[in-house]
């Protein structure tokens, strides 16, 4: 196992190869030296006596004939205890805060292995993150994976920021909660704003941050998300706390893979990304959840944010993270340059685990009737504004007007709320069948009528329910 | 579990990439056989030969593997383990039960882990219905074990095996493994018939032959039932974007059709999906029997972040345990949600074998895989002389909810009832989401005698009608985003009208509403003639000259909406009293306008 080999055979892009080798484990970490330097690599391939390895600081400097090379026989461990939180790593785990390397508990392999789909308990627990648009409609449930999508220069990272502020993770003020953030590929200024954020929270002592900076190694950034949820996980199964992990920003994860990819050679699918981007990506997301086991009282939430290229959501790297994660929420530019915050996009967005989580016994009775009629309501909005770009605002009906006005005071007062406003349930669903006053009751074909009998008032504006002009 | 080095071929491990492994030294590996893979064992099939090496898919992560390490031969295929115990039971895509692989792993599933398929210990009630000289044949039904609450085990003779009962044991409590009856076969030799039998995934289990579709498979959805059926032994594909409602549909169908039994594939699926299967059929109970769902339910649940290889081998784990209860005469309904994730791992391995790609990277096999998949469905009769069926309902998940991409397009060509998930409708949180234009059933003329001797003699007639106004509707809808509905002619208002009566109040559907989750086909009819009888009352008043504007004050639109959630499954004799009400309306307008 200590054998150290001298030199190398060939070196690509973020690979060398290495001939003449023998007993190489698949995905073994390998030890660089070269020129005085330490790097590390893992093993991705073995064909025969060769070795492909993947340099996670990249390939520069390295030379063919003076770098040695020593395997280790072991997969990417991280090292991992209680001691954890209040530290910060760079994108492999290696500590940057200068306190030293942790004492470790347990050592686990990055890649974790999958959740047994029967140890697994169905997540019902209802976050309240204090903002409207996600509580009354896309509601955040303790254990799930909901995504950010969002486009550069949307607010994603404020909003992620509000919800780690304002989540109330713990249902009891004795559960311990903590937060794991991982940043791949984003800028300093941004990572340094979430270090501010978690500061001025109080909450910095129960964060543990892993940062791949834009400048890191793009390598690196496959290795960073699998660190930090192998953090969450023990954190969670092991310590019994409330995870909460913010991972951002995934698009430089998949950039991180195609560059990988497309230097292995491999074929590609969609717009070059590898094949295999799924099953990459699930692999990650699907690390999210409750577990049922004595020891494993605590959850993961992953709320992972990605830019989307060309605010295009069909790209191969939305697509495919909407068809792995528990929902979405969207930004929208177009709300953003209305001076809407939060810009939710709401009738693409969308919470899968929400309909067991609200409700009677969890939010309010009338919380799922209430959030559909919403819905309907406004993507009927979208339908008369377009016939308005057409005909003018004068030409329509007095019913379509009202729509218009619903849509107008549903982003204004609804959607849009302050950074630092946190509403409470009750306040966004009551706020909610105020604006839905503006509607006339026959229009109102989800509620059912116990409830509009009890919640629906009709706002003073719309005087006589005619429909037609 | 194969055993270890059944055929006595080793060879040794050339290279490793991923999930795909090349050996070298075992030129007497055969194609398609099961492997045991280095000192962990892990288990994997040669898909490829040439004469320097066999490439073997590993079903299992392969990290840690090394060069050299020894590769065991079993001589099977990848076959599957058939036997009481598979009903209310949840495996991984390669038949291992996930409850067995809890109690050696823990939460966490890790590898080379060596367990039973199935429960190899437990006694089942076995009642013999054969005696000693009887000449049994394949297929034939030796004996009855109750599985589930709902479901009896048939053992039948293996395929191929036919012969004289030579000893048989009595009545009473035995082990999947106990031998149950002694044959001797035409020449000479005996054979001892178990109630379990092995099966190779990929080869479809023969049939005395192949009948005609006549009976619709009827799962109390309206938009489904009603408009665009499905038969029993059909195939359907359901495509939709994210969050089109895939997989809400895939579960109502998987809850209410009236299949006997379901097997429901999660393949690289989400793991909180599979779990909520597990819990809700644990708790809802069955229509017919009212037995727990779990009791007539097969889950085969291989998530996205499991072994991509095991993946692919899910779908044929699930459809050869159908076609196994099928030989018993049963009706089986197979969902697969989703088969885009499984055309992706056939894209993943080709990828790894470095094979010339076709459209977007897939292989251009993908075709005749996915069409030897949907021939696998059904309507047969068996060698036993019953009748079976097996229904395939896949799920598809467009690339970027995008229809023309090659899994959808290929999957058209195979299925006959298309069930196309639309992201607008799901917008405006209309579900099932189900585009009534872009849908279509190819079934309708093979079901229209059933239609009309089981349900009512008018149901396809009334359904053309309703298929016709919800198509007219959408063209004056183009008309209306263009320049408003005010300047529509009454008779074309009467026909938006009606249309929004018959989206809301028929095609959508509340899947959470107590009752409404669940239709029978008779109120399904029903409703149809309420809404088209107020149809034809509103058409007339409106020859009579009477204004839109008038006819629209009226409630009675809003009251058929809302049949769904008034009228409960029991009385529907109920019903009847809205063609009174219509009646009521229509004199009151003629009153009202003076005519």
């Amino acid at each position: 196992m200590s054998i150290e080999y001298m030199g190398l055979s060939e070196i690509k892009g973020s690979f060398v190869i290495l001939e003449n080798v023998s007993d190489v484990s698949s995905e073994e970490v390998v030890r660089f030296k070269s020129g005085g330097k330490e790097k590390i690599g893992r093993v991705m391939a073995i064909e025969g006596d060769k070795a492909v390895i993947q340099v996670f600081e990249g390939t520069d400097d390295m030379s063919l004939q003076t770098t040695s090379t020593k395997f280790t026989g072991e997969p990417m461990k991280i090292k991992l205890s209680e001691e954890i939180l209040g530290r910060v790593f760079d994108g492999i785990g290696r500590p940057l805060d200068g306190m030293g390397e942790i004492y470790g508990e347990v050592v686990r392999n990055v890649n974790g292995n999958p959740i047994n789909p029967i140890s697994r308990e169905y997540p019902r627990n209802f976050i309240q993150t204090g903002i409207s648009s996600i509580d009354g409609l896309a509601t955040l449930i303790r254990g799930q994976k909901l995504p950010i999508f969002s486009g550069n220069g949307l607010p994603h990272d404020q909003l992620a920021a509000q919800i780690v502020r304002q989540a109330s993770l713990g249902d009891k003020n004795d559960e311990k909660f903590a937060i794991v953030f991982a940043a791949m590929g984003v800028k300093y200024d941004v990572a340094d704003f979430f270090r501010k954020t978690f500061e001025e929270s109080g909450a910095i002592d129960r964060v543990t941050m892993f940062l791949n900076l834009a400048n890191d190694p793009v390598v690196e950034r496959i290795i960073t998300p699998r660190a930090a949820l192998t953090v969450a996980e023990y954190l969670a199964y092991d310590k019994g706390m409330h995870v909460l992990v913010i991972l951002t920003d995934m698009t430089s994860y998949a950039e991180a893979l195609r560059e990988i990819s497309s230097s292995k050679g491999e074929i590609p699918s969609r717009k070059g990304y590898p094949g295999y981007l799924y099953s990459e990506l699930a692999s990650l997301f699907e690390r999210a959840g409750v577990v049922k086991g004595e020891n494993a009282k605590g959850s993961v939430t992953q709320i992972p944010i990605l830019t989307m290229p060309n605010d295009d959501i069909t790209h191969p790297i939305p697509d495919l993270t909407g068809y792995i994660t528990e929902g979405q929420i969207v930004l929208e530019r177009s709300l953003y340059q209305k001076g809407i915050y939060p810009p939710t996009s709401i009738l693409p967005s969308l919470s899968r685990l929400m309909k067991d989580g609200i409700g009677e016994g969890y939010t309010r009775e009338d919380h799922p009737d209430l959030a559909n009629q919403l819905f309907s309501a406004y993507a009927h909005v979208s339908d008369v504004r377009a016939l308005a770009s057409v005909i003018g605002e004068d030409e329509l009906s007095d019913l379509d007007k009202q729509y218009i006005n619903f849509g107008k005071t549903f982003e204004a007062e609804y959607l849009n709320q302050g950074k630092f406003e946190n509403r409470s349930i009750q306040d966004t669903i009551d706020l909610g069948w105020k604006i839905l006053g503006l509607l006339p009751r026959k229009e109102l074909d989800r509620v059912r009528t116990e409830y509009l009998d009890k919640y629906y008032v009709p706002d003073p504006s719309i005087v006589s329910p005619e429909k037609e002009s | 579990m194969p055993e270890v080095g059944k055929s006595g071929e080793v060879g040794i491990i050339f290279g490793i990439n991923g999930s795909i492994v090349k050996v070298r030294e075992c030129s007497n590996f055969v194609m398609g056989e099961t492997v045991m893979v280095g000192e962990e064992h892990l288990l994997g099939e040669v898909i490829s030969m040439t004469s320097k090496e066999a490439i073997v898919q590993v079903f299992e992560d392969t990290s840690g593997l090394k060069a050299n390490e020894k590769v065991y031969g079993t001589g099977k295929p990848l076959s599957v383990i058939l036997a009481p115990g598979i009903i209310n039971n949840i495996f991984d895509g390669i038949e291992r039960p996930l409850k067995a692989i809890r109690e050696q792993s823990g939460i966490f599933i890790s590898k080379g882990l060596n367990v039973d398929n199935l429960d190899t210990e437990k006694l089942w009630d076995t009642k013999i219905l054969v005696k000693v000289n009887d000449f049994i044949s394949q297929g034939e039904i030796i004996a009855e074990v109750p599985e589930t609450s709902i479901i009896v085990n048939k053992v039948m003779v293996p395929y191929g095996m036919k012969g004289k009962v030579v000893s048989v044991v009595p009545d009473g409590k035995y082990k999947i493994t106990d031998t149950l009856v002694t044959i001797e076969l035409d020449d000479g030799r005996q054979e001892q018939i178990t109630m379990m039998q092995k099966w190779p995934i990929r080869v479809p289990r023969p049939v005395l032959r192949h009948c005609p579709i006549q009976k619709p498979l009827i799962t109390g959805q309206r938009v489904i039932d009603t408009l665009f059926p499905v038969a029993k032994g059909g195939t359907a594909a359901l495509p939709g974007g994210f969050g089109t409602g895939k997989t809400m549909t895939q579960h109502q169908l998987a809850k209410w059709s009236d299949a006997d039994i379901i097997i429901y594939i999660g393949c690289g699926e989400r793991g909180n999906e599979m779990t909520q299967v597990l819990e809700e059929f644990s708790e809802l109970k069955d229509p017919k029997s009212n037995r727990p769902l779990m009791d007539r339910t097969t889950l085969i649940a291989n998530t996205s972040n499991m072994p991509v290889a095991a993946r692919e081998a899910s779908i044929y784990t699930g459809i050869t345990m159908a076609e196994y209860y099928r030989d018993m005469g049963y009706h089986v309904a197979i969902m697969a949600d989703s088969t885009s994730r499984w055309a992706e791992a056939l894209r993943e391995l080709s990828g790894r074998l470095e094979e010339m790609p076709a459209e977007e990277g897939f292989p251009a096999y993908l075709a005749s895989r996915l069409a030897g998949f949907y021939e696998r469905g059904g309507y047969v009769e068996n060698f036993n002389g019953t009748e079976g069926s097996v229904t395939l309902i896949g799920a598809v998940s467009p690339q970027g909810g995008d229809f023309s991409e090659p899994v959808t397009q290929n999957t058209k060509r195979f299925v006959r009832t298309f069930w196309t998930l639309d992201k607008s409708l799901a917008y405006a949180r209309h579900f099932p989401a189900i585009q009534w234009l872009t849908s279509y059933s190819e079934y309708l003329d093979d079901l229209e005698p059933w239609y009309g001797a089981n349900v009512s003699p008018k149901f396809v007639e009334n359904r053309a009608t309703i298929m016709k106004i919800l198509n007219e509707e959408s063209e004056l809808i183009e008309i209306v985003k263009l320049i408003g509905s005010d300047v529509l002619p009454d008779s074309q208002k009467v026909i938006l009208e009606i249309a929004r009566v018959i989206r809301l109040g028929f095609v959508q559907q509340n899947a959470y509403h107590e009752f409404d989750t669940y239709v029978p086909l008779v109120k399904q009819s029903k409703m149809m003639e309420i809404i088209l009888y107020l149809y034809d009352k509103v058409k007339e008043l409106i020859s009579h000259n009477v204004p839109m504007s008038l006819l629209k004050k009226y409630d009675i639109y809003e009251e058929i909406i809302s049949i769904k959630y008034d009228v409960s499954n029991d009385e529907i004799e109920k019903l009847d009293s809205y063609f009174g009400k219509i009646d009521d309306f229509y004199n009151k307008v003629y009153e009202e306008a003076n005519l």
